[in-house]
């Protein structure tokens, strides 16, 4: 064949994840530090449910926007929990994992030349999809100063008039930043006043260690611009069931049902039955895993303070993002004699955006003996550095 | 803090005060205080060691006991309770609802020992009207704590 591939998909890079995969998967035996996902297993009762829906026979499509038990569940639950209020009829869509809601939630908005704002550090998925569906995206590097939060100075200066949509990924992977109250409020001001849309990625929602996590559609005014994404990765230890969900006004799920039932058709259907199960009777396990987590965050940022390491004290996701500046070398560079040195794995920060260049993202997704050993490593590996 | 606190020594009570101080996010001698706190008010009972003796060479039986009995007056099964986990072989008295009352289990070394127990000991009490001994052939689990299962990551190396 000698015609050219699409020039959109080619100029997209390859994700910096993928590069420092590639050297990890050569080393045998060596301890990772680097995945997004849980290490506990999805909780019987739920897997259970899934069982039982394969074998009721329940292999059939469901429809569109997803089960409509589901749906309903989904709406109880954000009421529950963050006390916003949608229509499972119309407001609610079942996708395959959060990151198809990403992708269809900015088609649905996307005219060509519209401009996407991004905070970076972020997850790798955002940029590309932006790009993706037709839009320019407009970075903002986010500074440690603030703890990774967006700053209503950042956003002023990040808009213009082609601006249409704001992605807002807290609690955040991988710095592990959240944004408060008082963080939202000031800058759901600025958007509201610039009549912007927002696509709040809550994915890690329920692993937040400071109060109760705020949707930034709870506050006056914003759920009529907002997307909301969210889903059972996370918070249920389901990230191999592929699903997730978006809420958003009947106008923009109206549209991104369009997309999701010429695509995918449906989000798998085993999951669905799942998922309710676990939405229903699941608030238990959520505790129990939360609890783990903060315990290991807690010991891994006692773990850098012995050992003379700056890092901001993050209170969301299950990431840690110490900064390693002073050691004068790239995240790539010191990412990769930590592995070949002392055979630990964690991910550079810049594989998120430039501005995660000098930081190193740091899981907690493991249990704490495997942290240990880890941090043991970790401890003589800079003391030899700064030698 | 205290549920925090007694559920990671339920699963590790040999973790030291200060570790334990770090995941708790508190200070040490608090930590210390609350212990011991919980173990003058009877709560933290014991620091024991969860072992599967079908993995060493001694032998073990281990049977449950299913008991009926007649519950006196004004001390209603406390008193019968009394007589039989006074006996140091009886690992465990349990009240029941149900089909019976008590639920007795025991460790012996042979299964004869358990049969001695059962027919010369717990048999003759006045109070007891009945008894049903079931043997245990094969520990799966036991607290929270699967036997035999080796956990492998199953995960990618790095996800972003």
């Amino acid at each position: 064949m000698t015609k050219p591939l699409s020039d959109a998909v080619q100029s997209l890079k390859p994700s910096g994840i993928r590069k420092f995969f590639d050297i990890v998967s050569e080393m045998k035996d060596a301890i990772s530090l680097g995945v997004g996902e849980p290490d506990f297993d999805t909780p019987w009762h739920i897997r259970d449910e899934g069982i039982f829906a394969l074998e009721k026979g329940k292999t059939f499509y469901t429809s569109n926007s997803g089960l409509k038990e589901l749906r309903e569940e989904i709406c109880n639950y954000l009421k529950r929990k963050q006390n916003i209020k949608y229509d499972p009829q119309s407001e609610v869509i079942v996708t395959v994992g959060g990151s198809e809601a990403i992708d269809i939630g900015l088609r649905a908005l996307i005219n060509p030349g519209d401009e996407v704002i991004i905070p970076q550090p972020s997850y790798v998925s955002y940029e590309p999809c932006a790009i993706l569906a037709g839009a320019k995206p407009v970075i903002i590097n986010l500074k440690a100063e603030n703890e990774f939060r967006l700053t209503a100075e950042e956003l002023k200066n990040a808009i213009t008039d082609k601006t249409k949509v704001l992605i807002l990924p807290y609690p955040n992977n991988p710095t592990g930043a959240i944004m408060e109250q008082k963080d939202l409020e000031e800058i759901a001001k600025i958007i509201i006043e610039k009549d912007i849309y927002v696509m709040s990625d809550e994915i890690y929602a329920e692993l937040t260690y400071k109060g109760e996590h705020v949707s930034i559609a709870s506050l006056d005014g914003m759920k009529e611009r907002t997307i909301l994404i969210n889903g059972f990765s996370k918070a249920y230890a389901m990230t191999g069931w592929r699903l997730g969900y978006a809420c958003a006004p009947k106008e923009i799920i109206k549209q991104m049902t369009k997309i999701h039932q010429f695509a995918i058709m449906c989000a798998p259907t085993t999951s669905q039955y799942a998922a309710v199960e676990a939405l229903k009777h699941g608030d238990e396990d959520i505790k129990m895993m939360r609890q783990a987590y903060n315990q290991r965050r807690r010991f891994l940022l006692n773990a850098f303070k012995e050992m003379n390491l700056e890092c901001f004290e993050p209170y969301g996701a299950f990431y840690v993002f110490p900064c390693i500046k002073e050691f004068g070398m790239t995240s790539e560079e010191f990412a990769t004699r930590f592995l070949e040195e002392e055979k630990v794995a964690a991910v550079p920060g810049n594989a998120f955006g430039d501005s995660g260049e000098g930081y190193l993202r740091i899981s907690y997704a493991y249990s704490l003996d495997n942290l240990k050993i880890a941090m043991e490593r970790l401890k003589r590996f800079v003391q030899n550095l700064r030698k | 803090m205290r549920e925090e606190l007694l559920s990671i020594l339920e699963k590790n009570s040999r973790i030291d005060l200060k570790e334990l101080a770090v995941l708790l996010g508190a200070e040490e001698i608090d930590v210390a205080n609350e212990i011991k706190k919980l173990e003058e008010e009877g709560i933290i009972c014991g620091y024991h060691t969860l072992i599967n003796w079908d993995k060493t060479s001694i032998d073990k039986v281990s049977a449950l006991i299913e008991v009926k009995v007649t519950p006196q007056r004004g001390q209603g099964f406390d008193k019968i309770a009394e007589r039989i986990y006074n006996y140091p072989e009886v690992r465990a008295v349990y009240l029941i609802s149900g089909g019976y009352d008590l639920l007795v289990t025991l460790e012996e070394k042979t299964l004869r020992e358990i049969a001695n127990f059962v027919s010369d000991k717990l048999s003759t009490l006045d109070s007891v009207l009945s008894t049903a001994t079931h043997f245990v052939l094969k520990k799966y689990k036991d607290h929270g704590t699967v036997f035999d299962k080796k956990h492998e990551d199953e995960r990618e190396i790095i996800t972003p």
